[in-house]
């Protein structure tokens, strides 16, 4: 690991100045970051740790019925805040889904949303990666990219956003509070990460200094707290990354689909909102044809980057399967496999 | 530049000059204090023999850097037993063959300790399979393993029982 030097500043404002030198990085759990040093694939000047500032770590209900999480609150005290698990049933699947306890225990909310990918090639340093080191090339490309996107990607870069959490948060249309030089701001979630293009070392529209403070809910994104799942295929059954995941929240009123929200996560370097299969679903009855047709404009635009053709039709079946579950309602609890297609309370039949 | 921290490790209050900020907590417990029951297996946090207790909640200590958990309370393998008298979790890991070569041990108790202050498992095989999923067993005693938190979990609930009878 990079010698560094160590800043632990007293307040955001002091946080955000420190962090806007270049080579200067935030420190959080350090659960992504630590692990990137040690392999010589992050190499921070200074560390700006966070973790000491007040009042990063509330999860607050707002007057108008959004829920404010901070963003040093820990994914694990997230995922088991009973209003939110009530409120927000396929955050927390998600949020349980990924990584193990001791990580959910540590890492926080902002550290979820900007953790890296876990590209092989990106982690290899003998490898090439325009992503870590811009210009150099891409080994991915004619690697081992079985893993890699089928949609958004470019020949620039084919990496994946490894993150469960951000595919319900974008489907719900989460917004994040950013605090920068210029003072506070926010956007939308699913503006925070960007496609590679041609610059795949921008992967965020974060600007230096920028220290993402919060993230929050809608009071609206409530209305779909009975109808609401997360679904991932992983490689083993707990503790590993997508292959392909789906989160699916269903509106439903007199037996149709007054609003649905889909999106997808492991296919592409951010996580990815399926509108056109949203608008699909509109005001139709939660059948299998309709969740076919969705399922299908879903992955219009998807293409293989390598040997993973058959992350598009897993995708379509995930999608499928994610709508057929929510459509049968939110759990009371969730299962003991969270977000398993192996999970024995499951409810449905392979798509 | 030294860093001055203060941490509470198994009960005492410990006193550190960091020359390094580089130092984990795993390195710090192991090199500084010699306390070398919790172990340093993949050092990247895939595997769970570094499992700690920090604040009464298990982590990684790979991937925690010391210098940002100042004030923090840790609690290691070292510290679970009262004396001669073990940890109602380690007892069960001995009655229930919950390791081979035990390398992974000190790293699956603490995690056990922290699964069950927890409360999210209780004593269905499959929650506990998955609140464990964070520590590897090369050795595949996994079997033992499950049976030995299910066991400690019954017996934490008896005596919460006749507690609150």
């Amino acid at each position: 690991m990079k010698q560094f030097d160590y800043v632990r500043p007293a307040t955001v404002a002091e946080a955000v100045s420190a962090a806007a030198q270049p080579g200067a990085v935030y420190l959080a759990a350090g659960t992504n970051l630590l692990d990137l040093m040690k392999g010589g694939v992050s190499r921070p000047d200074r560390l700006v740790d966070v973790t000491h500032l007040h009042g990063l770590d509330q999860i607050e209900t707002l007057a108008d019925g959004s829920l404010r999480i901070g963003a040093l609150v820990s994914n694990a005290d997230l995922a088991h805040d009973a209003n939110f698990a009530k409120s927000y049933p396929a955050v927390a699947e998600a949020l349980l889904s990924g990584a193990s306890a001791q990580l959910r225990n540590a890492a926080t909310v902002g550290g979820n949303l900007l953790q890296r990918t876990r590209c092989a090639y990106f982690y290899d340093t003998a490898s090439r990666c325009n992503k870590r080191e811009p210009g150099s090339g891409c080994d991915a490309r004619d690697g081992e990219n079985r893993g890699h996107a089928v949609l958004g990607w470019s020949e620039s870069c084919i990496a994946t956003h490894p993150s469960d959490f951000c595919v319900p948060l974008v489907a719900l249309d989460a917004v994040v509070e950013i605090e920068g030089r210029s003072g506070r701001r926010e956007i939308a979630l699913e503006e925070l990460h960007r496609l590679p293009g041609q610059t795949p070392e921008r992967e965020s529209a974060l600007e230096p200094g920028d220290l993402i403070v919060a993230v929050r809910l809608l009071a609206a994104a409530r209305g779909f707290a009975t109808h609401a799942r997360y679904l991932k295929v992983r490689e083993r059954t707990s503790y590993a990354f997508a292959v392909v995941s789906a989160a699916a929240a269903l509106r439903i009123e007199n037996g149709k689909i007054a609003e649905a929200r889909l999106a997808l996560g492991g296919v592409a370097a951010k996580p990815w909102r399926a509108r056109a299969a949203e608008d699909v679903l509109r005001n139709v009855a939660p059948t299998a044809d309709a969740f076919q047709e969705a399922a299908w404009r879903a992955l219009t635009d998807a293409k293989p980057s390598g040997d993973n053709a058959f992350k598009i039709e897993l995708a379509r079946r995930i999608v499928v399967r994610a709508l057929t579950l929510a459509a049968a309602g939110t759990p009371a609890r969730i299962p003991a496999l969270p977000a398993s297609p192996f999970a024995s309370t499951s409810g449905a039949i392979h798509a | 530049m030294n860093h001055s921290i203060s941490l509470t490790v198994n009960g005492a209050r410990r006193e550190f000059v960091l020359d390094d900020p580089r130092v984990t907590l795993l390195d710090l417990l192991r090199e500084r204090l010699h306390l070398t029951g919790t172990k340093k297996g993949c050092d990247r946090g895939q595997c769970g023999a570094c499992t700690i207790l920090v604040d009464g909640k298990r982590i990684n200590s790979c991937l925690a850097l010391a210098i940002s958990h100042d004030g923090a309370d840790i609690l290691t393998i070292e510290g679970v037993a009262r004396g001669d008298q073990l940890h109602p979790v380690q007892a069960a890991f001995i009655a229930h063959d919950g390791f081979q070569c035990g390398f992974c041990t000190p790293g699956q108790i603490m995690s056990a300790i922290g699964m069950m202050q927890e409360a999210q498992a209780g004593n269905d095989p499959e929650r506990i399979r998955e609140c464990m999923s964070g520590n590897l067993c090369r050795c595949g005693a996994y079997a033992g393993i499950v049976d030995a938190v299910q066991e400690a979990q019954g017996r934490m609930d008896e005596t919460n029982q006749r507690r609150s009878a």
